[in-house]
């Protein structure tokens, strides 16, 4: 299959940051000797190079839909890439050092593209709730201006979600941030969670598992992931559009009441 | 089709930050296009090209069915570099500490990932 290969060895090269760098020992497809080579992770891409000065990379691994898992080898600190297909190839990996390998492990195993993605959306979702439908955001107590209407159905739903007893408080944004709103007990923190926010803004959701070996957890990740076209453009957008709006309105008020 | 003067129909499927193409009735992809550090170019009615930081003046371009459908193509390929999934989640990182104070990446335990900072050069 053809790769812009050109375009590949300039995004290895260049001098954009990478996530991480430094020498691994790969084994060889066909024999089981372990080779130095000189790696580069730079986004979902695991370059490697014949010696750390190479001008172009020896080959590249894509990280995406993969395991990053610990090995069981006569070699030490190694590890594993796995991908799920039936022809692909398991590339086995060792550091030098117990610290070396574990933030290879650790980097490589949020290297995908769909990770990102998760960890953009997620933050996409966490931004728009404090600005567009919740009053109880980080705004403190303030009333909340017109066009910021509380959602009548949320409401609904945060009502009966109110606890009774003192309870982990409900994982669902939009009923943490109610519950504030409601002036209600505030949820108790349930430090079994793990981070929790003193002003009582609302804890968003843990983020999902790392992908795992079995497929159907990456798919449940993934179907949650297929709406929301969202990104900072709307948003952009969004803002300008309620700028507009009160710039309007303070003109308008500007001028005085029209007889 | 890479070439603007002769036209081959590929089917073109983004996945992440590539841009896999096929013959029509092929289920292996005849290649695929890394879309890191290029430009995508809406060129006249209908055409859109793909170009390379390297290598600027070579175009790939691509001939769509309507207007329409060659906007959508623009518009997804621009956020399909994970360069720019990446600069989307710093900004949404600092618009949140901006507003709460707090590093929305400290609970899940990725705040220190080289990643996800602003990105000065660490090699």
């Amino acid at each position: 299959m053809k790769l812009n290969e050109r375009s590949l060895a300039f995004y290895a090269t260049c001098d954009s940051p990478a996530d991480n760098a430094g020498f691994l020992y790969k084994r060889g497809e066909r024999h089981t000797a372990y080779h130095r080579r000189w790696f580069v992770l730079k986004g979902n891409m695991l370059f490697y190079f014949e010696e750390r000065e190479s001008r172009e990379p020896v080959g590249v691994i894509v990280l995406e839909g993969c395991n990053v898992e610990l090995c069981d080898s006569a070699e030490s600190f190694a590890f594993a890439i796995r991908f799920g297909g039936a022809k692909s190839r398991t590339y086995v990996l060792a550091a030098e050092s117990q610290a070396a390998m574990e933030s290879w492990v650790k980097s490589l195993s949020r290297a995908s593209f769909d990770y990102m993605r998760l960890v953009v959306r997620e933050l996409e979702k966490q931004l728009q709730e404090m600005c567009w439908g919740l009053p109880g955001g980080s705004g403190g107590s303030r009333e909340p201006p017109g066009p910021w209407k509380p959602k009548p159905s949320g409401l609904e739903q945060c009502r009966e979600r109110l606890p009774a007893l003192p309870a982990i408080p409900p994982k669902e944004n939009g009923c943490a941030v109610w519950n504030n709103v409601l002036g209600a007990e505030r949820p108790p923190d349930a430090s079994g969670c793990g981070g929790h926010d003193e002003e009582g803004n609302p804890r968003p959701p843990p983020l999902p598992p790392r992908r795992r070996v079995s497929n159907g957890e990456a798919a449940s990740a993934g179907a949650t992931m297929t709406e929301s076209p969202s990104t900072f453009c709307r948003l952009h957008e969004q803002y300008s559009r309620e700028v507009t709006r009160l710039r309007q309105d303070w003109q308008q008020r500007r001028r005085g009441p029209r007889p | 089709p890479r070439v603007p003067a002769v036209l081959k129909k590929r089917l073109v499927k983004l996945v992440v930050n590539f841009l896999f193409y096929f013959r029509t009735d092929e289920a292996e992809p005849i290649g695929a296009l890394l879309l890191e550090h290029c430009r995508i170019t809406k060129e006249e009615e209908n055409v859109f090209s793909i170009s390379f930081i390297e290598e600027p003046e070579r175009k790939y371009c691509f001939e769509c069915a309507t207007e329409e459908q060659c906007q959508e193509w623009v518009e997804a390929l621009k956020r399909a570099s994970y360069e720019f999934l990446r600069r989307s989640l710093i900004f949404y990182r600092n618009e949140i500490q901006k507003m709460t104070g707090k590093d929305p990446l400290e609970q899940y335990g990725i705040s220190e990932e080289a990643r996800f900072q602003l990105g000065a050069p660490r090699q």
